[in-house]
């Protein structure tokens, strides 16, 4: 198997997966990274050009050919603290960032062949700091002023490490009983495992920020309940936790989830080791997602694990899923199956009210839409039925309304994402500043870190001036 | 970690355990209002459980919670004992209860559903409407709370299935005395199991007497971010976590409800037969 793998890789580095068979027996993580060799080898494939476009792509700008340099040359350390500098979460971001389409689209290698593999190096030197490097921010002089970050995903946790680093007496609340949003609840353990996200949060406590978890930011407290508490500024990077439904006829039935509630259950709440962990999930023997992102594929490569066959619905072809080139391999790789330009009709339940079946509509595609996309469109008479004991919804998420439903003050977009200036993260509401999903909408996590970087300097331009 | 600061058992019948606690949690206490509920996870391994707020101190920062002893997470909260810790008690969620100006209002309890509906009946009590209370339970062991409801309400009946105590019959019963005798109601306000909040707005649709009742779906994180809780109202899809979890009883589809609530059944068995209390009463 692993032969035909590395013939996809030619000329860069090949990673080594986790085999086929072993992958879909547990949660452990599939793509085991490079050995030191690979890296120095991979790393001398670049040609430190004088206008290093690869830096461009990176939404956070990390000087991507020193660091390179660096790690050609062994000095995994001094590449790591190069990373650093500008990227908060260099384990998480070099296992999930979309490289294709930020910094490795544009290496100038990949003109002819393969780009530079930016990411697997990013991954392969942070996870060799994590093991010898003891990282620490050390603050000179405590700058006195308390602020307050709410929510702990990587918006949040970027922001408040900036901070940090900056001397604030920094306190994050989190609505959940674990740090880390949805690179703790969302992304699976084959993906990304916990272990690295608890990490990036000790490395925080160390340099004092502090959490606090099972306070909703909104309902425990208020804005105005933390100005009085003596926060001089607050930065809100509560995410797109909102699910979307479909609206499909029979979507309430039993055995139908939205891939948060599924991938919560299993990651964050452990049902996969049920029932020694109290929280159930209900996965038949058939499972099917609809979607195609990055959220469905997780949703399929997890129930895949927990014993399922696996099909994706996708209404367009497989040019346009959004998801990660990779993430479909692997998903092709461990046996899920894919049903493209296939329109979801209804859900039809058995007599109990579970789930029993999903009625799809086969499509093809028309002329391209507004966004370029070939706009799919019906066959008449092409309905079929596809067996199902669990249907997962993947199909979006929209922000939590909480907060903005508590603070009437602060200025949102129709579909009630937090309007934040794009240069300084600043809201409506003085001091009050936002990044991330929540201004956005579901984007990335790389995206969320820096405009959790962004609010920071924002935050501390503002208290400088105060 | 939050504190457990008092126990009772406020009903133990060897069959039915109810219990009540005190938990320490300063910043809940602070913000409750009637309708509110928690989360809570005892421990590491534990699941996310909603339990409806019954009272709050804001002085002493406790928080109390009634419940009943149904499967393997409420049995454990049950052997807790004072000075023991919870690992997460997060709150409060959900909606506030809305009262607009209500003359007379008919609060209707059964079983477990008086405990929550306790905040309410005093906040209406103090508030200035006229309340009359209807509680109902299988038999009289099972009645929950009476001196504290008594208290609060302006008029105070009971309703046993088997008679043991009060008058025999539903709470529908005596709603339908007290609609016959032409007492003007305002607002009824229902909660208990499905099938009683289904009767009382089956009746109360036919006179035209606005109905809340409060639901008790399945619930992982209370927030609004997974969508279990969700609901159909007047044929709209709505999370109860955090659009409820009172809604109007003459819109909610209870069938469906009912039938989402029992989805993990043959899981909450396992569950318990794994910890040695499969038997028909479990452990107790
Ligand atoms: C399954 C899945 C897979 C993904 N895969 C990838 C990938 O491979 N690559 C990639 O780049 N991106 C991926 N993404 C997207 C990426 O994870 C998000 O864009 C990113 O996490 C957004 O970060 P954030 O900090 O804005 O919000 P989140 O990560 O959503 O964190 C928000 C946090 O705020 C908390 N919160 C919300 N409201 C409140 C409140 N009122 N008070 C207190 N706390 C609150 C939440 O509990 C949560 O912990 C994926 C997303 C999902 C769901
Ligand atoms: C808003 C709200 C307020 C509630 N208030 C109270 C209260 O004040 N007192 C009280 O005793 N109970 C209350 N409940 C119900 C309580 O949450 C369940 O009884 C409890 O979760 C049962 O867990 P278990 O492990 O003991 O039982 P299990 O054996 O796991 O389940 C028994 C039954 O409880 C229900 N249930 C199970 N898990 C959940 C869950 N995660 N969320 C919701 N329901 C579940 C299901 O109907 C299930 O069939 C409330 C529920 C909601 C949604
Ligand atoms: S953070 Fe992401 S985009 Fe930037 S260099 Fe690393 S992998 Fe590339
Ligand atoms: S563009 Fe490619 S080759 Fe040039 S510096 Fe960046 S990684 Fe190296
Ligand atoms: S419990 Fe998750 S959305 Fe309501
Ligand atoms: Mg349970």
């Amino acid at each position: 198997m692993s032969v035909d793998k590395r013939a996809r890789f030619i000329g860069r580095e090949p990673m080594a997966l986790l085999e086929d068979e072993l992958r879909v027996r547990g949660f452990s993580e599939v793509a085991l990274g490079y050995t030191e060799e690979q890296a120095i080898s991979e790393a001398k494939r670049c040609l430190k050009c004088k206008n290093p476009k690869c830096q461009l792509g990176c939404p956070v700008n990390i000087d991507i050919k020193d660091f390179i340099a660096l790690t050609a040359e062994g000095k995994f350390i001094e590449a790591y603290k190069k990373i650093k500098e500008k990227n908060s979460l260099p384990a998480v971001c070099g296992r999930v960032c979309p490289q294709e389409e930020q910094c490795e689209v544009e290496c100038i290698v990949g003109l002819k062949g393969e780009p530079v593999a930016i990411g697997r190096l990013e991954r392969f030197v942070s996870d060799y700091a994590l093991t010898k490097e003891h990282k620490k921010i050390v603050c000179e002089v405590s700058a006195g002023k308390k602020v307050a970050v709410v929510g702990s995903g990587p918006a949040g946790l970027a922001c408040a490490g900036e901070l940090a680093k900056l001397c604030y007496d920094v306190t994050m609340y989190e609505a959940f009983h674990e740090p880390g949003g949805v690179l703790m609840y969302g992304i699976p353990e084959f993906r990304l495992p916990k272990g690295i996200v608890k990490e990036e949060v000790e490395f925080l406590k160390e340099a004092g920020v502090k959490i606090e978890c099972n306070v909703i930011i909104g309902k425990t407290l208020t804005i105005d309940d933390l100005f009085e508490m003596g926060f001089e500024a607050v930065f809100l990077g509560t995410g797109a936790g909102l699910p979307y439904f479909l609206g499909l006829e029979g979507e309430n039935l039993n055995g139908v989830y939205s891939a948060n509630e599924f991938l919560t259950r299993v990651n964050l709440m452990r049902a996969y080791r049920f029932p020694e962990y109290k929280t159930p999930v209900y996965v038949g023997n058939h499972v099917a997602v609809i979607g195609a992102g990055n959220v469905a594929m997780d949703a399929a490569r997890t129930a895949r694990r927990l014993g399922a066959t696996v099909h994706i619905i996708y209404r367009r072809s497989e040019e346009e899923m959004p998801a990660r080139k990779e993430e479909i391999e692997h998903a092709k790789e461990e046996g899920i199956g894919f049903l493209t330009l296939a329109n979801p009709m209804k859900v039809i339940g058995d007599e109990k009210g579970y789930v029993k079946e999903i009625v799809c509509q086969q499509m093809e595609l028309g002329e391209p839409d507004e966004s370029g996309r070939r706009r799919p469109q019906a066959i008449p008479g092409s309905e079929f039925t596809l067996p199902v004991d669990t249907l997962v919804v993947a199909v979006g998420q929209g922000p939590n309304p909480i907060v903005t439903q508590a603070t009437p003050d602060l200025a949102t977009n129709k579909w009630g994402n937090i309007i934040a200036d794009e240069q300084t993260g600043a809201t409506s509401i003085p001091g009050v500043y936002a990044g991330g999903d929540v201004v956005t909408g579901a984007a990335t996590v790389i995206k969320a870190m820096g405009a959790g970087k962004i609010a920071a300097a924002g935050i501390h331009n503002y208290l400088t001036n105060k | 970690m939050y504190k457990v600061l008092r126990k009772k058992v406020l009903t133990d019948t060897g069959v039915d355990r109810v219990i009540l606690l005190d938990i320490e949690a300063p910043l809940v206490a602070k913000k409750h209002k009637p309708g509110h509920f928690v989360m809570l996870r005892i421990d590491e391994k534990g699941e996310r459980v909603p339990l409806t707020i019954a009272d709050a101190n804001p002085e002493t920062g406790a928080v109390t919670i009634i419940a009943q002893e149904v499967g393997s997470t409420s049995k454990q909260l049950g052997r807790l004992e004072a000075g023991d810790h919870i690992l997460d008690f997060v709150g409060p969620l959900g909606q506030a209860a809305h009262y607009p100006e209500h003359k007379h209002v008919v609060c209707i309890g059964g079983g477990l559903g008086v405990a929550p509906l306790y905040p309410e009946v005093k906040h209406l009590y103090q508030t200035g409407s006229h309340v009359t209370s209807i509680v109902g339970a299988r038999n009289k062991d099972l009645i929950l709370l009476e001196s504290e409801m008594q208290e609060y309400s302006h008029e105070f009946y009971i309703a046993t299935d088997d008679g043991s105590y009060g008058t025999k019959g539903f709470v529908t019963t005596i709603l339908q005395e007290l609609i016959d005798s032409n007492t003007p109601v305002d607002l009824v306000i229902a909660i208990g199991p499905i099938p009683m909040m289904k009767a009382v707005a089956n009746l109360t649709r036919k006179y035209e007497i606005k109905t809340l009742v409060s639901l008790n779906s399945l619930m992982v994180d209370g927030t609004g971010m997974c969508g279990a809780c969700r609901v159909t109202v007047g044929g709209e899809t709505k999370f109860t976590c955090i659009d409820g979890p009172e809604f109007d009883g003459h819109l909610v589809d209870f069938d469906e409800q009912m039938r989402r609530l029992s989805m993990y059944k043959d899981k909450e068995k396992e569950v318990l037969i794994q910890e040695g209390c499969g038997g028909a009463n479990g452990c107790q």
